[in-house]
């Protein structure tokens, strides 16, 4: 489809756009999981033996919470995150969630707005994520 | 869901979750494999017909993919298929065994000559395959592609089956099948970087560990190289002398054995290797490529600590050296 200039300047680019697309979560995956595994009150539930695996996990939550391309439903958000709740993950830990979010975008230098619009995607994950 | 896993003229259900690989070798149909995690490539098979999920074939070289090659142990299949054992052709290499030495009370090096051209980088490794189809995966210690000659470093376990083959059976003068190299535990050289470089490993460990430093060291490394090698005692350290020579050669490379039951005042340093290699981590955290190779609770304890220090995740290469894994038993008829 052919847009004239000023139709083309109308258009504001996504959140994940502004963010820096894919490069932006690979940027960010490391500083978020290294708050995560470093915090004694969320490092439990990221454990696993195989960090390459989890780095993957969480490179598609940062995608989601990017508001990048992704496949997941809500289904798979309870799906996802059942055997977690079954261990006595709650809404506490996604507040930690969303707060290490805010301070690994800060330190990469996203602005305020930005951050808000992300945390304000992740939060719009509570209730699947806890299977409520 | 169950479905049916055809190969030659039988056919098996599959129980749900089950691999290609356990069912096949719960009905008696015997496939080798060793680390049935994806690793070792020992499983090979190939589907003639139908289709298998991306997650068996990860990891695999592309002309692979295109064979229809999958790996049946990390095969779960959705819908019915046909398979059967690769005839080898194109996969696997014969390689004549050219010498065997032991470094030290419990280690033995392998030499092997493949027939043909055989690439692959130094710290890659190889899965052996016996004539009784036993398969295990040895790292790499030299750059064969000077000379043709690929030097393995085998533990030799009490009850180990291919160690043991490999002491009592396997004479200088006989073949073995090689499948590989794969694995991506190596040197890069970047051109103009010197960053510094810290390999740590135990045991057998050392074999991809010597390849990898002595690679670095050849292509003219500029950052400094820094090897530790953990060992429960002072005996069980091997190639100390080749490395101590290593580092007169080459001012930039530092060679740390540790020694967990070990003494102060010798000539490696007592106490916990993991605790040694994070005491001397270089400064330049983001710039630092690390290497792990050996017993896997060390690796990924290490590579753990590592990254919370503040090393990138790519810039962490690590081979567990996983142990094998029996498939499910064929029940006694
Ligand atoms: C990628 C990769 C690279 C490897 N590289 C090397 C290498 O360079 N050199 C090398 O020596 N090995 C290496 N290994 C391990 C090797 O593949 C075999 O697992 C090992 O040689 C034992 O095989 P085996 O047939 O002799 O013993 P098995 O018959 O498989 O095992 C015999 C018994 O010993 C136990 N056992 C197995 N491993 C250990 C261990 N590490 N410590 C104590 N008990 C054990 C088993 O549980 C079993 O009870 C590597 C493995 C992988 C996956
Ligand atoms: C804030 C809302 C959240 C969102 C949008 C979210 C999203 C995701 C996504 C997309 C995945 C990958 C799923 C997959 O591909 O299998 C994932 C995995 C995971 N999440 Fe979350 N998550 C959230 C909160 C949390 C919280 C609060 C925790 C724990 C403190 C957590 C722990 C995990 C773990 C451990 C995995 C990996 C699971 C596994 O090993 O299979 N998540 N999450
Ligand atoms: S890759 Fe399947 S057994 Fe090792």
């Amino acid at each position: 489809m052919n847009q004239s200039p000023t139709e083309k300047e109308n258009i504001v680019a996504s959140l994940y756009e502004r963010l820096g697309g894919a490069s932006a979560v690979d940027a960010a995956v490391d500083i978020f999981y290294r708050k995560m595994l470093a915090d004694d009150r969320v490092s439990g539930y990221f454990d696993g033996t195989d960090m390459d695996r989890q780095i993957a996990k969480q490179k598609a939550f940062l995608t989601m919470a990017f508001g990048g391309p992704n496949k997941y439903t809500g289904k798979d958000m309870r799906e996802g995150h059942k055997h977690l709740v079954a261990r006595g993950l709650n809404s506490t830990h996604v507040d930690v969630v969303i707060e290490h979010l805010g301070t690994t975008l800060k330190e990469l230098g996203v602005s305020a707005a930005d951050i808000a619009e992300v945390a304000a995607i992740a939060e719009g994950a509570r209730n699947d994520v806890l299977g409520r | 869901m169950t479905v049916r896993i055809a190969i030659g003229d039988a056919c098996f259900a599959s129980e749900s979750d089950e691999t290609v690989l356990d069912c096949l070798s719960r009905n008696g149909v015997s496939v080798p494999h060793a680390c049935k995690s994806g690793v070792c490539h020992s499983c090979l098979m190939q589907v003639t017909d139908g289709e298998v999920p991306d997650a068996a074939q990860k990891g695999l070289k592309p002309t692979y993919k295109k064979q229809n090659l999958f790996l049946a142990c990390q095969c779960k299949p959705e819908k019915d298929i046909t398979v059967r054992l690769p005839d080898g052709a194109g996969l696997d290499t014969r390689a004549l065994i050219v010498g065997k030495d032991m470094l030290n009370h419990n280690v033995m090096r392998l030499e092997l000559r493949g027939e043909g051209s055989f690439a692959c980088e130094p710290g890659q490794y190889i899965t052996l395959i016996n004539g009784d189809g036993l398969a295990r995966s040895y790292s790499i210690a030299n750059d064969p592609t000077k000379d043709g000659r690929i030097e393995l470093h085998i533990r030799l376990l009490n009850d180990g089956q291919m160690s043991t083959f490999l002491k009592d059976r396997a004479a200088i003068g006989a073949f073995l099948t090689i499948r590989g190299p794969a694995g991506n535990c190596f040197y890069v050289r970047e051109e103009g970087d010197a960053y510094p470089i810290v390999l740590a490993g135990t045991g057998t460990g050392l074999a991809p560990l010597y390849g990898i430093t002595k690679q670095a060291l050849a292509s003219g490394h500029k950052g400094e190289v820094q090897l530790f090698h953990g060992a429960l005692k002072d005996v069980d350290l091997y190639l100390v002398t080749q490395l101590q020579a290593l580092a007169q050669e080459h001012p930039n490379f530092r060679y740390v054995p540790c020694v967990l039951k070990g003494d102060a005042g010798q000539f490696y340093q007592p106490g916990n290797i993991e605790e040694i290699v994070m005491a001397a981590m270089p400064a330049e955290k983001t710039r630092t490529r690390m290497f792990l190779c050996g017993a896997p609770e060390m690796v990924n304890a290490l590579k753990r600590k590592a990254f919370l220090s503040g090393l990138a995740s790519k810039h962490i290469f690590v081979d567990a050296f996983l142990p094998s894994q029996a498939a499910a038993a064929h029940p006694a008829p």
